[in-house]
């Protein structure tokens, strides 16, 4: 046990020593956080719309005037050419182009059906179903009024029909701040975690001091244990600073246990930790580490469901998801922070992590050779 | 000093690495509190046949017993009983000679008070008294091998491994250096130390010599330049260590 206190505290004299590495660890949960909770987000705004207006009614610029009107949709052109229109959208000036053909005002006034056609740039499939999406919204809505105007009712009666009341539950104003922070800081405590911690021990082979480690009596589990302690405090560290910072920057509530929050990233930390020095036994160099460590990183993390849901995955790729300890972090974060979800609702995503940590440290034990 | 009695023995070593034979069946013998020289051309073998003896590889096969513990079969239980200088340097640079020191002793387990004791002890005896403090990557290299060899013996060990102490180093602290071999030797260390030097293979009480594997020639330096009929060591190396190329008249 003294042994390991000794490793501790030597991994703590290099780290605060490295003049870059010794600020690097306070100032990346602070950039991270200012940086990626409001810049992620998949809320549209500012949806340029190109209008081809060939009817050029009244009805017509009602319907425009109404789209103009709403927030999401901004009107960067109007033009009579279609071919105009295709160049816009080629050049991303414009991501719908909405045509109204001639005598849309006249058959509209005589009950005759007409179609308005919509080009939707589709590059970003869910930003073109969202934008497709508030645009059938506001041609409802045109709808509406018109039938409330042949009724002979005035704009404000409400029309009697099925409406749906819904309220957003555990993320009332659909804030995306709020549902990005728990899972950036899952992002921080990974990255920080495996990089620091597997360089940490490629450097050591490296510069062939391990070869001193080597010959001395120490345990393989000291020296592991030793390497993952300093990185394990350093991570919650990082955590703490990011989680200040999300809360009282961004105003992200905090419904659940705060020390639930750390047991489970400390959890998660040591499987992270396990999997970097594990990985590192077989790199020679940090170049190496790098490569595969960065290659995990975003594998794990575009596969945790912080940007798309799990449940859309395809099956094997959830089955994969079962191993990715971020997987379990991002659920759990979310859960404790905006939810308030307590031991008992998490208790299987706990015992997963628990099993990771232990495997993959085990691994990293296991695969340390003091003899070659 | 040379008491017979043997602190290492090998027999029938051999090390390969895929088709490569680094050790080709090595057997010798090292008595306690010699010091004992392994000598060899570069690619000879030595550092392989070191770092077996120090537990850091397995031999392919062969019987190495080292402080009478099989280091086949038991390479752990050698590295309480050993100190080990690597070729390259391997202490810490980014910490202070005296961070470097008590990491060793704490991984030792040696106790607190123990480790501040030698500690003072030992940067006096080696007038490093100015130097406690100071990072490893700002001292001389030098002092650097110096404080190398005093960290491999910190823990009183039986044998210490030095593996080419003094590449690289100035002939005044060459000296210093052997002193300090001697001194160890004297406490009842056993030392087996790898050089190129072939004045300091003078010093030791034993040399082999080994080339291409195998050890060519083993005794004490006295014996070897009578047998072969030379005045120093050195000639006796070129002679066998390399067959193949011939002295220049």
């Amino acid at each position: 046990m003294k042994v390991i206190l000794y490793l501790i505290r030597k991994e703590f004299l290099q780290i605060f020593r490295d003049r870059f590495l010794g600020k690097a660890i306070f100032a990346v949960p602070v950039v991270q956080m200012l940086l990626l909770v409001p810049a992620v987000t998949f809320e549209i705004r500012h949806v340029n719309l190109c209008v081809i207006d060939r009817d050029m009614t009244p009805a017509s610029r009602e319907l425009t005037g109404q789209l103009e009107g709403s927030s999401f949709f901004r009107i960067t052109r109007k033009t009579f050419s279609e071919e105009e229109a295709r160049t816009m959208m080629h050049r991303n000036r414009c991501d719908l182009i909405l045509q109204i053909p001639e005598g849309f005002g006249r058959n509209i006034a005589r009950g005759i059906p007409v179609p308005v056609q919509v080009g939707v740039n589709a590059i970003n499939a869910s930003n073109a179903q969202l934008s497709w999406g508030y645009l059938n919204g506001v041609i409802q809505n045109y709808n509406l009024n018109r039938l409330k105007k042949g009724a002979g009712m005035p704009a404000g009666v409400q029309l009697q029909q099925v409406s749906l009341s819904n309220r957003y539950w555990y993320n009332e104003m659909l804030n995306y701040r709020h549902y990005m922070m728990p899972g950036v800081l899952g992002i921080l405590v990974l990255a920080i975690g495996f990089i620091l911690a597997g360089l940490n021990l490629v450097k050591e082979k490296e510069s062939g001091t391990i070869e001193q480690i080597n010959v001395t009596p120490v345990k393989k589990y000291q020296f592991i244990l030793g390497k993952m302690t300093p990185f394990l405090l350093i991570g919650l560290v990082d955590l703490a600073i990011g989680l200040t910072i999300g809360i009282f920057t961004f105003g992200v509530p905090f419904q659940g246990s705060i020390l639930l929050l750390f047991l489970s990233s400390a959890v998660f930390l040591v499987g992270v930790l396990g999997l970097a020095l594990f990985m590192s036994t077989f790199a020679r160099t940090q170049q190496q580490f790098m490569f595969t460590g960065f290659f995990f990183i975003i594998v794990f993390v575009l596969m945790s469901g912080i940007f798309t849901p799990l449940e859309s995955m395809p099956l094997w790729a959830q089955k994969i998801d079962l191993v990715n300890p971020m997987a379990y972090i991002m659920r759990i974060n979310r859960m404790i922070m905006l939810k308030g979800s307590g031991f008992h609702d998490l208790r299987n995503d706990l015992l997963a992590l628990v099993l990771i940590a232990t495997a993959f440290t085990t691994l990293a034990v296991w695969r340390y050779r003091k003899t070659a | 000093m040379t008491s017979r009695e043997p602190v290492i023995t090998v027999q029938n070593l051999v090390k390969r690495f895929g088709s490569f034979v680094a050790n080709d069946n090595l057997n010798f013998e090292v008595y306690a509190g010699e010091i004992f020289g392994f000598l060899g051309a570069n690619g000879a073998g030595k550092t392989t046949a070191l770092r077996i003896l120090s537990g850091l590889s397995a031999p392919t096969s062969g019987k190495v017993m080292v402080a009478g513990v099989d280091a086949g079969r038991n390479p752990e239980r050698i590295k309480r009983n050993i100190g080990y200088m690597c070729q390259r340097f391997s202490l810490y640079e980014d910490l202070t000679v005296t961070e470097n020191i008590t990491l060793y002793g704490g991984i030792y387990g040696m106790k607190r008070n123990e480790i501040r004791g030698k500690t003072a002890a030992l940067l006096e005896r080696l007038q490093f008294g100015a130097y406690g403090n100071t990072l490893i990557s700002a001292l001389p290299l030098g002092l650097r091998q110096k404080l190398a060899f005093a960290v491999a013996v910190l823990h009183q060990p039986k044998i210490v491994f030095l593996d080419e102490p003094t590449g690289g180093v100035d002939p005044i602290t060459r000296r210093q250096f052997w002193e300090m071999i001697y001194e160890t030797a004297a406490g009842g260390i056993t030392v087996f130390v790898t050089t190129h030097y072939m004045d300091e293979a003078e010093y030791c009480d034993r040399v082999s010599i080994m080339s291409e594997g195998k050890i060519v020639a083993l005794d004490t330096p006295a014996a070897l330049k009578k047998q072969y009929g030379v005045s120093s060591v050195e000639e006796v190396f070129v002679k066998i260590a390399r067959p193949g190329q011939q002295l220049i008249p």
